[in-house]
């Protein structure tokens, strides 16, 4: 047995039956250059289950590249190990592991299509790579590229199809040997926003049609709301938050996943509506209240104002939708007896509301 | 002397035999630079450091051999080996004698334009490739070479060129061609007109070698 069975035994079973495709265990990875030492990774541990969309978000630099570079061993990890499949990558022998590369699909950032081959050819590589039969390979490949709604551009060159065009045939081409696991290295980076967005879309059809799991890299944490439902943040090497997509949009906890989540969520007061408040009261008092799911139609504010002798005036107020659950942020100020504003904090907090006092002054 | 041209002091004939062997000098030493180059070349693509067979050992014996051999001046080279040429070919003199240098003059060009060709090949295609888990024949086979293929005929168009003008050198120790005539009898017998068509002669050649790779660069882009 090439690597120990206790091991895979572990690790293929964690919590509530859910099955680990993918596991980080203290994985480190230094770079050697000449004139300096790397360390691009400092201790991941992290589970990728089966169906995941898995988004890892950090700005350049943090580490992400060469996270995902470690799944299909692009990259090799100096400590640690990373586990697919429940099968410690590192100890697999190099037949094995071209077996194991073929259940792992990626798509890249820059499409990474050969400019020579047609589009029919460059999705028919995988195949060609793994001997299949030259009718197989004709049928699989006119399937795939009518999944990817591409079935017409069989005979072109790369360089005659757009970016998002191209994204779809990396898609197909990394599709075509049936992988369990498909690797998204900055997919849509180089994409405008619309050819994102239907990107995004063919990524969540394959994933819900063909169950295959996705762990993607991005630095959009717009990419992360749209489809995945897992999300990693990382800073400096470094894991420093992961959770559901919802937990670490609706409370984010460090500075670096709350910038993130800023980007796309806007829950700060517009300058000149806080000027005016300002301007009003010297110190005025302001809330913020983040409402989910089902709770964003109890009518909140009407309630407060008929129970507490108090005044509100919104200042900012915004509902996006995370994981097809309704997310809300209110900006709220309120003006009254400063013994009523304490009973209406208290309420507010047990009717089940995130609220926070927003410090003007900061 | 009844079949001259032009005033010549050659015949039709002699200029038409100097074309002969000059082909045959290039298309041979070509072959046999080519079999050995090509692979050099390969080699010191995939040999250097972050590649698909990273080795320094051979990377770093192999540059500078190349680097030595490149240096030498043809006509130095010519000379130099001749105890090898006689090895090989039993003579150091003819247009078969003059195949020994014209390869070892040419393989190690070769392998260094190869080299500069397969090295434009984007790196992302490689990765790509070992995303699929191809084995290193396949790399080099249906990735490395398909997508440099077009800098690689200009490479071949280059070397063939300089390959032409090599063999003219050739002439030095007896190997015949347009070059030879140029040499013995434009030059040493100040013979003008032979002079002023074999180097017609050449550039001719030479015009017609890269037009016919630039064409073939081309097609093979498809741009």
């Amino acid at each position: 047995m090439p690597f120990s069975p206790s091991f895979s035994l572990i690790t293929n079973i964690t919590k509530k039956g859910a099955t680990s495709v993918i596991e980080f265990q203290q994985v480190t990875k230094t770079f050697q250059t000449k004139k300096q030492t790397v360390e691009a990774l400092k201790g991941i541990n992290l589970t990728v289950e089966k169906g995941d969309i898995f988004g890892v978000v950090g700005y350049s630099g943090a580490g992400k590249s060469t996270l995902i570079r470690l799944v299909n061993l692009l990259e090799r990890p100096s400590t640690g190990q990373v586990i697919v499949d429940g099968q410690p990558l590192t100890e697999l022998k190099p037949k094995q592991l071209r077996a194991e590369k073929k259940k792992i699909g990626m798509i890249f950032q820059h499409f990474n299509l050969l400019n020579s081959k047609t589009v029919f050819d460059n999705v028919a590589i995988p195949l060609v790579l793994a001997g299949t039969p030259r009718k197989k390979i004709k049928e699989r490949v006119e399937e795939l590229l009518e999944f990817v709604g591409l079935a017409d551009k069989a005979k072109n060159y790369p360089d005659q199809l757009s970016g998002g065009q191209k994204q779809r045939i990396g898609i197909a081409r990394a599709l075509a040997t049936n992988p369990s696991i498909l690797l998204c290295d900055e997919a849509t980076s180089a994409l405008d926003p619309q050819t994102t967005s239907a990107v995004l879309q063919l990524l969540k059809k394959i994933n819900k049609q063909y169950n295959i799991t996705i762990l993607l890299i991005t630095h959009e944490m717009s990419v992360i709301r749209e489809i995945c439902n897992k999300v990693a943040v990382m800073e400096g090497g470094l894991v420093v938050e992961q959770g559901s997509v919802f937990d670490v949009f609706a409370s984010p906890k460090t500075v670096i996943a709350k910038n993130f989540v800023r980007t796309v969520i806007h829950d700060e007061i517009p300058q000149s509506v806080l000027k005016n408040a300002i301007n009003n009261n010297a110190s005025p008092v302001i809330w913020k209240i983040n409402f989910v799911g089902n709770t964003s139609s109890q009518p909140l504010l009407s309630t407060i104002a008929k129970k507490y002798d108090v005044h509100l005036s919104v200042l900012s107020a915004n509902i996006s939708e995370i994981q097809e659950t309704p997310f809300g942020n209110l900006i709220i100020e309120i003006t009254g007896q400063s013994q009523e504003i304490q009973k209406a904090f208290t309420f507010i907090q047990e009717e089940g509301f995130l609220i926070q006092e927003v410090n003007v002054h900061e | 002397m009844s079949n001259t041209l032009w005033g010549m002091e050659i015949t039709t004939e002699q200029l038409l035999i100097g074309f002969g062997d000059t082909l045959y000098m290039v298309a041979l030493s070509l072959l046999y630079s080519a079999l050995i180059g090509l692979p050099l070349g390969i080699l010191l693509v995939i040999t250097r450091n972050g590649h698909i067979l990273e080795n320094k050992w051979i990377f770093n014996i192999l540059n500078p051999i190349i680097n030595i051999l490149r240096s030498v001046p043809f006509i130095i080279l010519l000379v130099a080996i001749i105890p090898l040429t006689r090895l090989i070919v039993g003579t150091a003199i003819g247009t078969n004698a003059a195949i020994v240098p014209l390869v070892f003059y040419a393989a190690p060009y070769i392998a260094r334009l190869v080299e500069n060709s397969l090295l434009e090949v984007d790196k992302g295609i490689i990765e790509a490739a070992q995303s699929m888990g191809a084995t290193v024949p396949q790399i080099i086979l249906k990735f490395l070479i398909p997508e440099g293929l077009s800098s690689l005929i200009l490479t071949f168009t280059t070397a063939t060129i300089g390959l032409v003008g090599a063999t003219a050198m050739a002439g030095a120790v007896g190997a015949g061609g347009v070059g030879d005539l140029a040499l013995t009898y434009g030059y040493q017998r100040f013979d003008e007109m032979t002079m002023f068509v074999t180097v017609a002669a050449l550039v001719i050649i030479v015009q017609l070698l890269q037009s016919t790779g630039n064409l073939i660069s081309r097609k093979v882009r498809r741009r």
